[in-house]
């Protein structure tokens, strides 16, 4: 008896070892069309490519490769920095051959919560299901050189030995040209515009004061990422503060402070956005949508959408802004799409776009 | 009761003193000295005794052995403007420095950069000081020159008040950096640049050319009101409408002149803009 129980556990071990080893069923079988997306996002969620593809139809006519450069990222995009969160899904029709599935999905990014929602179309084959997903057809641009000769400003600042009068190169002269306080969700609101009216770039930030009763202080904020921090010469960006938790009735007056710094900065990339319109989504949410082009020879690895949306006197009504997870190679669109509030979208009646760009060698610039 | 005494010596020395000041020379007990020098000047001090001659000033404190009568002070001992006071022994005199003549001047020049053709918007402030760097205190002509390229300078002549001469000039209204100078008479000229750039966008006008793929839109070589070239990098908005949306590139000057490559539509707008100058528009598939 006392030999009998090491050697069963000896052969569970045996056992389980063999069953955890065992490779990987290449035809993961789901039993509804919702467990078969289920467990496809989980795959993608724990980054296994294979086995997520184990749930992909033949009939996609796609490889392992291409999903995982899709769900996982490439050329330093955001999603390459992202985590799959959370998924829900919802199934949106079935019969016996095909179903749709709304699958929404939250990533944690290094940007905060990214949250995006995709119909999938699931079909059953050898009676499982299988997800239906098709690769994206990504034009590659041929090898070729893009001459690239846009202006970059350096910077020669005073030295030591200058006499005591001598001027330094001063900051550009940047003025806020429009300037609204709105009160949404329990939180006042300032957003505007402001542009940088010098020749040279600048580093910019806004920030801002709010002043009660008496002139006490109720909140000291200042732009954060909902801003064109370079702005090159003639640049306009939008701003938006956020003072949560203070009631804009409370708010007699608002000291408004624009800083700039001359900073070396480079004219390039130039990044077009192009047919923008406000549209519904599947849920029936207004959204912001477009393409990006990167007009320049660089890859733009995190590209940082901001929209500026006016009423029909021209005022700044709402400045919204959107993280695109993929990354702007040269010449290729990429689409984007930025949440409009549903309060906001009946009023406005033009908007502007503006695009921010984050490359991995150069930083914010 | 001997501080009584002291005290009553002191108010005795110091209304003698006042009353010597009126008279041109000031002497405690045996030491006269001038009312007032000029830096960098050897000043006479007689001394009825002989002694150790202590100089304190406004730039350090000297010593000396002299004998009963006149003692010689070296220029290089009163470089100083300032109140000075010779003490020998019990005896004391006080004295004043002003400034040597004006021969330099501090120069601060603002700002370092500056739009074409606007009033007043070159400042400069001259400090007017001695060869001793004794600020100047009397009123002294100071000359300010502006001059951009060949151009014939805009000069203006300020006096100083109590060491310091303003003005304001106005931007030339062609670019370039120009030279801001500010001088006094027999003084060594000190120069500052102030750079005068063009200011915004005058008559910004674009043309559009139609390609297979695409609208390339170009504008014109892009002036300010005064003719100058607008730099290159400044920012140029094109915006393309059309029933497909609306199309943005925020594209740079370069070499004079702005050009995007937006969406091809057969009708629409497009319309040009810089900063909050706005150009001319464009009616696809219209006029234009």
């Amino acid at each position: 008896m006392n030999r009998t129980i090491p050697v069963l556990s000896a052969i569970l071990l045996v056992v389980l070892v063999a069953v955890a080893s065992r490779p990987q069923d290449k035809k993961a079988a789901a039993g509804t069309p919702d467990a078969a997306v289920r467990s496809f996002f989980e795959q993608v969620k724990n980054r296994n490519w294979s086995s997520a593809y184990s749930y992909v139809s033949p009939s996609s006519n796609t490889d392992q490769a291409s999903i995982q450069r899709e769900l996982g990222g490439k050329d330093g995009s955001l999603r390459t920095y992202s985590t799959l969160q959370e998924v829900q899904t919802k199934v949106l029709h079935e019969n016996d051959a095909e179903a749709l599935v709304r699958a929404n999905l939250q990533w944690s990014t290094a940007v905060g919560a990214s949250n995006s929602s995709r119909d999938v179309k699931v079909v059953r084959e050898d009676g499982s299901w299988k997800v239906y997903w098709p690769s994206e057809k990504q034009q590659n641009l041929p090898p070729q050189v893009i001459p690239v000769n846009y202006l970059r400003w350096d910077i020669i600042r005073r030295g030591p030995e200058e006499d005591w009068g001598a001027q330094n190169v001063e900051a550009p002269k940047v003025r806020i040209i429009s300037m609204n306080a709105i009160e949404r969700d329990g939180r006042t609101i300032v957003m505007g515009e402001i542009v940088n009216e010098d020749t040279v770039p600048g580093f910019v930030s806004v920030g801002a004061t709010l002043l009660g009763a008496d002139n006490k202080t109720l909140g000291e904020e200042s732009s954060f990422d909902k801003i064109s921090h370079v702005l090159l010469p003639k640049e306009v960006s939008p701003f938006r503060i956020d003072f949560p938790g203070v009631k804009l009735a409370d708010v007699k007056n608002v000291r408004m402070t624009p800083n700039s710094l001359l900073v070396p900065a480079s004219a390039d990339p130039v990044i077009g956005v192009l047919n923008q319109r406000i549209e519904k989504d599947a849920r029936g949410h207004s959204m912001l949508r477009g393409e990006l082009i990167n007009q320049s020879g660089q890859t733009v690895n995190i590209p940082h959408v901001l929209a500026t949306y006016y009423d029909n006197s021209g005022k700044v009504i709402w400045v919204a802004d959107a993280y695109v997870d993929r990354a702007l190679v040269p010449q290729t669109p990429v689409p984007f799409t930025a949440d409009l509030r549903e309060d906001v979208a009946g009023n406005v009646q033009n908007y502007r776009v503006t695009v921010n760009h984050y490359s991995l060698d150069k930083g914010g610039l | 009761m001997i501080a009584r005494n002291s005290v009553g010596a002191g108010v005795l020395a110091r209304a003698v003193m006042g009353l010597t000041l009126l008279s041109g020379f000031a002497f405690a007990a045996d030491l006269k000295a001038p009312k007032q020098a000029t830096a960098g000047e050897s000043i006479t001090i007689t001394a009825a005794d002989s002694g150790h001659l202590l100089l304190f000033g406004p730039g350090g404190a000297t010593k000396r052995k002299v004998s009963a009568g006149d003692v010689q002070i070296p220029g290089e001992d009163v470089r100083a403007a300032g109140r000075y006071m010779a003490i020998l022994d019990d005896a004391s005199a006080e004295f004043y420095v002003v400034a040597a003549k004006p021969s330099t001047v501090n120069f601060l020049a603002r700002p370092s950069r500056v739009p074409v053709s606007r009033p007043d918007a070159i400042s400069g402030v001259a400090f007017v000081f001695d060869e001793f760097q004794n600020l100047f205190l009397k009123p002294a002509p100071v000359k300010f020159d502006l001059s951009v390229k060949e151009n014939a300078p805009a000069t203006r002549t300020v006096e100083s008040k109590n060491g310091i001469a303003f003005t304001r000039l106005p931007s030339a209204s062609k670019e370039g950096a120009a030279q801001f100078v500010a001088s006094v008479a027999g003084g060594t000229p000190v120069r500052r640049v102030v750079q005068q750039v063009a200011s915004d966008a005058c008559d910004l006008r674009m043309k559009a050319q139609k390609t297979d793929k695409s609208i390339i839109v170009e504008t014109d070589p892009i002036k300010d009101c005064s003719g100058n070239a607008v730099p290159d990098g400044t920012i140029v908005t094109f915006i393309e409408v059309t029933d497909k949306g609306r199309s943005t590139v925020d594209a740079r000057i370069k070499r004079g002149t702005a050009r995007a490559e937006l969406p091809l539509s057969s009708n629409g707008t497009i319309s040009v803009a810089s900063g909050v100058v706005t150009g001319n528009e464009l009616h696809l598939g219209g006029g234009q």
